[in-house]
């Protein structure tokens, strides 16, 4: 954390991505490396809370989780909207779910996975009482979509993050 | 096209495949867009396009130039990682305006702001303030 360098991860995958982007030569290293630290500085003055990872062995874990279920709510939701919502038997409703879980980037990441996954919305998240409002839909089974929040990815994130 | 002549079959067919999974789930995100009925059911049709709609493109994308070059060309995942990390900036804002905006009109389809608590004043400096603590803390 010096510095010069107040963010090296940040600054070591812009620079991976600025080679993947642009080929690998001499000028586009040095190029890359001046666009990373800059972007390392901004980031400095915005002054984030820093991310802290507790268990990162269990972020291979969480990535297949979601990519599967991603999946598995892209045929649900896709085979709602081609069958009219089961004709007209659908009901989408609002949820709320009380969150243990308080570290700012692990909310993001939860809000990044909720909002990615077909047939979920983030709409709210009170800081103060830790309740997060989602927009379901299809509301079928309310305890059943809190089990998944809750027992999915918020014990995964909290084993990570917290 | 005559490059494509010489991709062989176990290549062309997961590739063909991934393509249309890819743009089938788009178009039936668009479609979802246009056929839905209310604004927060209209929120879930395009996060279709969004993961694996470009997942799916972006695989099959992947795997036939890192075939064709003859060495792994990943650059393409980028594109999958930045509209997963961009979008639901968009679609909170949206469904953030969209609830604020039914509360203010009182409409009884949307719950009410906070959770049992009665005093619905500074809601909207609270809101802003909550706003602006999720997203920005992406590392």
């Amino acid at each position: 954390m010096s510095r010069l360098v107040p963010h090296p991860l940040l600054s070591a995958l812009l620079l991976l991505m600025w080679l993947a982007l642009t080929r690998v030569s001499l000028g586009q290293l040095v190029l890359g490396a001046l666009v990373a630290l800059v972007a390392g500085w901004a980031m400095a003055r915005l002054r984030p809370a820093r991310p802290r990872l507790r268990r990162a062995s269990a972020i291979p874990r969480l990535l297949g989780l979601v990519a599967w279920d991603i999946l598995r709510s892209n045929a649900a939701v896709a085979w709602l909207i081609l069958t009219d919502g089961r004709h007209g038997r659908r009901r989408s409703g609002f949820l709320r779910v009380p969150l243990r879980l308080r570290d700012p980037s692990a909310l993001a990441v939860l809000a990044i996975i909720v909002t990615a996954t077909p047939g979920t919305a983030w709409l709210e998240y009170d800081a103060e009482t830790g309740v997060l409002l989602l927009h379901v839909f299809d509301l079928v089974d309310e305890s059943q979509w809190r089990d998944l929040i809750q027992t999915r990815y918020e014990s995964l994130l909290m084993e990570i993050f917290e | 096209m005559t490059h494509l002549d010489a991709v062989p079959l176990w290549v062309a067919l997961p590739a063909a495949l991934l393509l249309v999974l890819g743009s089938g789930l788009t178009l039936l995100g668009a479609f979802g867009l246009a056929r839905l009925q209310s604004f927060y059911d209209r929120l879930h049709a395009p996060t279709l396009g969004t993961s694996w709609g470009t997942a799916g493109i972006v695989l099959a994308s992947v795997l036939l130039f890192s075939w064709l070059e003859g060495r792994p060309v990943l650059q393409e995942l980028l594109i999958g990682v930045f509209v997963m990390l961009t979008t639901p900036v968009t679609l909170m804002l949206l469904g953030r305006a969209s609830l604020h905006r039914d509360r203010a009109e009182g409409s009884a389809a949307v719950p009410p702001a906070g959770n049992a608590r009665p005093a619905d004043r500074g809601t909207a400096g609270a809101d802003g303030a909550r706003g602006a603590a999720t997203p920005p803390a992406w590392p």
